[in-house]
């Protein structure tokens, strides 16, 4: 298979140009290609002119390429002088060789106004700071052409805007960056051009100024991309979650959670808005069964979640699945899937107790056929049900947890960054799924941190900063200021 | 890396490259020794294969090895490394011995023998179970607590065996012979060709425990669990399962089936409890887990392998003076090496070498 097939384009120094493409369209072989982890079968990479082979990601760091992975390369427990030092120890005697690197590192960061501390420790940053860190890196390392791989895919709003005045920065101080992304709002809010790729070959090389996201949306993914997707009216039915004064607190009596409550009916999409890390993620967890509330009410269908007499959460997913309550996990590596596990598997991870006999053993005929009718609902490809989850892309393993989901018939849907990494193709089509659920008369609770989601989908918006729930607001009243104060948690409404 | 070769790759013709890359050493010390390595092999092979006498040998050592190679490899399915069964074997054994001095008066046979198998495995069992509780409710890590309890089962039964076991006026450091109704049947019984040797039914339970490990692992809800609890802890707490549970369920199944190898041993061929009778089963068990990548057929093949080894290795010394009986653990070694340490030394190989053919 050709992952690239006769791919040209060229970049001016001190420019940022943008790549974008669907997931597998091949932008990351492309990329690997110029730092030198694949050889091209064919073809030559100019740098300044000249024919350059580059063999290794060695070669490539000394022309001055330097890439920032979507998945950070970092020791955790190292502090960002250490890692940034990291393969350029410099000799035996490590103490003399550290002060010089402070002093550069601290020049850099001066330079670029990064604001890094070298001797922080990396667990201990945000995520956007530990990207910082990475950029930090290959500057130290006299990259003059830096290659971002989604970087904006793990940060908030404040924090890509930041990375972003950073990357003008570079731009001004003659450095060329490849920006990598799927998403089009970036492409045109920072790129001075933009190639975008589809089945492996360059579709297209605009301007930024002269292209819109329409134009761009229709090139990557070859064909209309419909902006508004058709949904029922909203009608929602009986209280299907109620949720009151909720608390959580870790072992440390720090408190995640806080006098959480809503209600959640039937029919209705409840978002939940709010920058990562603000208590989401957990409230998730609780309505699950992955994990104990410190206290609160919460009832479903007007039974109390059976929370009760547990000392842990050990095996309450399944109690809480037989109730009627499907959950898509926010991080579908960790939680959603098996990854080692063939699709088929995966299919049935969580309902596995409702597929055997009363031997406990599977009948695989009929969990293949399942699985295969399945697979072409939900357009998952390739449709091969042995293939190992693994080995598809993110999107269509999040098509397989969805389907797996939606499959059990649930009356709460709880859903979490349903559209995290997955190119606007799969993303209509998740869409369009979780519409068609409410509209038949689910209660879906949707987590997510991308507004434009929020706005797509939701009938209610809820807005949660530190643990708290600091406004609500109806789909009409949608107002991307006032959304962003209550995130920032500015004020009660 | 590995996971784009091909299954019969993986499968097949990657332990048969590590296998022979062992012998292939254990070939050139030979060498070394004085003699000559295909004569050796020769013998090893006529030995432990081709004469139906020591066929049956080597199935008998081998029914013991394919207990052990189960409870290494059930509790590896849960991502658990159980360093035990060597212990749990050991205890496993006091459960026989308890159970004849109670019963091979007052049973018989027919009663006698599932008695002491049940008393075998719920020994073992409760031997596993207690690293399996810590790892569950405390965390405590599985290598460490179990390769404590190897140590604690060795002088623990080094204490009962010389307080309590030993007959009044014998030496032996070993329990009084157990009544003939408490002997394993011989297969010798049934295929008189088989010569006079130990093997018993104990081999036609071990295919058996091959078999339900088999269909239990990948046809079952239950091992569906306990495979998703070995790979991704996370998911199978998202899919419902009891991770504290599994891990507790696990260790009571691994510890009695390595219990369960000490029927073999002893039912099937001494008749009485001995100091260090296990003679390290239980470490082999893990070689053959590893070996027989926790597949049946694999452990049944690695089970047979080992046997072959001690079978044939033992004539081999007595047929060739210049090699030592302690060559069977020198190649044992060499095996363990190449089939668990470099168990991937040549997938770089094979990889490029399919891509090549491919073009």
């Amino acid at each position: 298979m050709k992952a690239n097939a006769d791919v040209s384009f060229s970049i001016a120094k001190g420019s940022i140009h943008g790549l974008v493409g669907e997931n597998g369209a091949g932008k990351s072989t492309l990329m690997s290609i110029l730092y030198g982890y694949y050889r091209a079968d064919g073809g030559e990479i100019l740098l300044d002119g000249k024919v350059q082979p580059i063999r290794n990601s060695q070669e490539a760091i000394n022309l001055g390429i330097g890439m920032v992975h979507q998945h950070f390369m970092l020791v955790e427990n190292f502090t960002v002088l250490d890692n940034i030092m990291l393969g350029t120890e410099g000799g035996f005697r490590l103490a003399s060789h550290r002060t010089e690197a402070e002093a550069k590192l601290r020049e850099i960061c001066a330079r670029y106004r990064l604001d890094v501390d070298p001797l922080a420790k990396i667990e201990d940053l945000s995520v956007g700071a530990q990207q910082r860190v990475e950029i930090l890196k290959q500057i130290y390392r006299s990259a003059n052409i830096l290659i971002l791989d989604e970087p904006t895919a793990v940060l908030t709003a404040q924090e890509t805007a930041s990375l972003f005045e950073i990357l003008r920065l570079f731009k001004e101080q003659g450095k060329t960056i490849i920006l990598i992304t799927h998403k089009l709002q970036e492409i045109l809010e920072i790129t001075d051009n933009v190639t975008v790729m589809r089945g492996g070959t360059v579709v297209g090389a605009v301007a930024t100024a002269g292209t819109s996201k329409e134009e761009l949306a229709n090139m990557m993914v070859g064909r209309p991309i419909q902006s508004h997707l058709p949904r029922g009216p909203y009608n929602p039915g009986a209280t299907v979650l109620e949720v009151d004064g909720l608390q959580l607190a870790d072992e440390q009596q720090v408190k995640l959670l806080a006098d959480i409550g809503f209600n959640l009916r039937a029919g209705e999409i409840v978002a939940i808005a709010g920058v990562s890390g603000n208590g989401q993620s957990e409230l998730l967890e609780i309505l699950s069964g992955m994990r104990l509330p410190t206290s609160g009410k919460l009832r479903f269908l007007d039974k109390d979640l059976p929370f009760a007499k547990r000392h842990d959460a050990d095996g309450l997913p399944l109690a809480f699945r037989e109730l009627g309550i499907a959950h898509i996990p926010e991080d579908r590596l960790r939680d959603g899937v098996v990854k080692n596990f063939s699709v088929m598997q995966n299919t049935i991870l969580g309902y596995q107790d409702r597929l055997k006999n009363r031997w406990g053993l599977f009948n695989f005929k009929a969990i293949g056929a399942r699985c295969a009718e399945l697979l072409k609902t939900f357009d998952v490809r390739p449709a091969n049900p042995d293939l190992r989850i693994g080995l598809l892309s993110g999107g269509n393993q999040q098509k397989v947890v969805i389907a797996r989901e939606v499959l059990a018939k649930p009356k709460l849907m709880l859903v979490g960054q349903p559209t995290r990494g997955v190119d606007i193709g799969t993303i209509e089509s998740i869409h369009t799924q979780l519409l068609a659920l409410r509209d038949a008369g689910v209660a879906i609770l949707l987590v997510s941190v991308e507004l434009e989601e929020v706005r797509a989908l939701a009938d209610r918006i809820l807005v949660m900063c530190g643990g708290r729930i600091t406004g609500e607001l109806k789909i009409e009243e949608f107002d991307t200021t006032r959304i962003g104060l209550l995130m920032g948690g500015m004020h009660k409404s | 890396m590995n996971n784009d070769l091909p299954r019969w790759a993986t499968a097949f013709v990657m332990p048969m490259l590590n296998l022979l890359s062992a012998l292939l050493v254990a070939a050139l010390v030979i060498y070394m020794l004085g003699e000559d390595p295909a004569e050796s092999l020769s013998i090893l092979v006529h030995s432990a294969i081709l004469n139906p006498e020591g066929l049956s040998y080597t199935l008998f050592y081998a029914s013991t090895f394919i207990f052990t190679g189960l409870s290494v490899s059930v509790a590896m399915q849960a991502g658990l490394f159980n360093i035990g069964s060597e212990g749990q074997m050991y205890i496993g054994g006091l459960g026989i011995t308890c159970a004849m001095l109670a019963f091979d008066q007052s049973l018989s046979a027919w009663a006698l023998i599932p008695v002491a198998m049940i008393s075998a495995a719920v020994f073992g069992a409760l031997w596993g179970f207690l690293p399996g509780y810590l790892q569950a409710k405390r965390g405590s890590h599985i290598v460490v607590t179990t390769i404590m309890f190897n140590f604690i089962a060795a002088s623990l039964m080094n204490f009962v065996i010389v307080k309590y076991l030993i007959p009044p006026g014998e030496q032996n450091t070993a329990s009084r012979v157990f009544a003939e109704s408490g002997e394993m049947p011989r297969l010798s019984t049934w295929f008189p060709s088989l010569g006079d040797t130990p093997l018993n039914i104990s081999f036609i339970l071990a295919i058996a425990a091959l078999v339900i490990y088999g269909v239990m692992v990948w046809r079952s809800s239950w091992g569906f669990k306990l495979r998703a609890t070995g790979l991704n802890k996370h998911a199978a707490h998202y899919a419902g399962v009891s991770i504290s549970k599994m891990i507790i369920i696990v260790m009571l199944i691994s510890g009695a089936l390595a219990g369960l190898g000490a029927v073999n041993s002893i039912m099937g061929s001494t008749h009485y409890l001995s100091l260090n009778f296990v003679g390290g089963a239980g470490f082999i068990g893990i070689a053959i887990a590893l070996m027989g990548r926790q597949h049946p057929v694999g452990i049944f093949l690695s089970a047979v392998l080992f046997g072959a080894l001690i079978q044939g290795g033992f004539d081999l010394s007595l047929e060739k003076p210049n090699i030592p009986t302690e060559t069977f653990i020198f190649i044992q070694g060499l095996i363990i090496l190449f089939c668990g340490a470099m168990e991937n030394f040549y997938a770089p190989a094979i990889s490029a070498l399919l891509k090549r053919t491919k073009g």
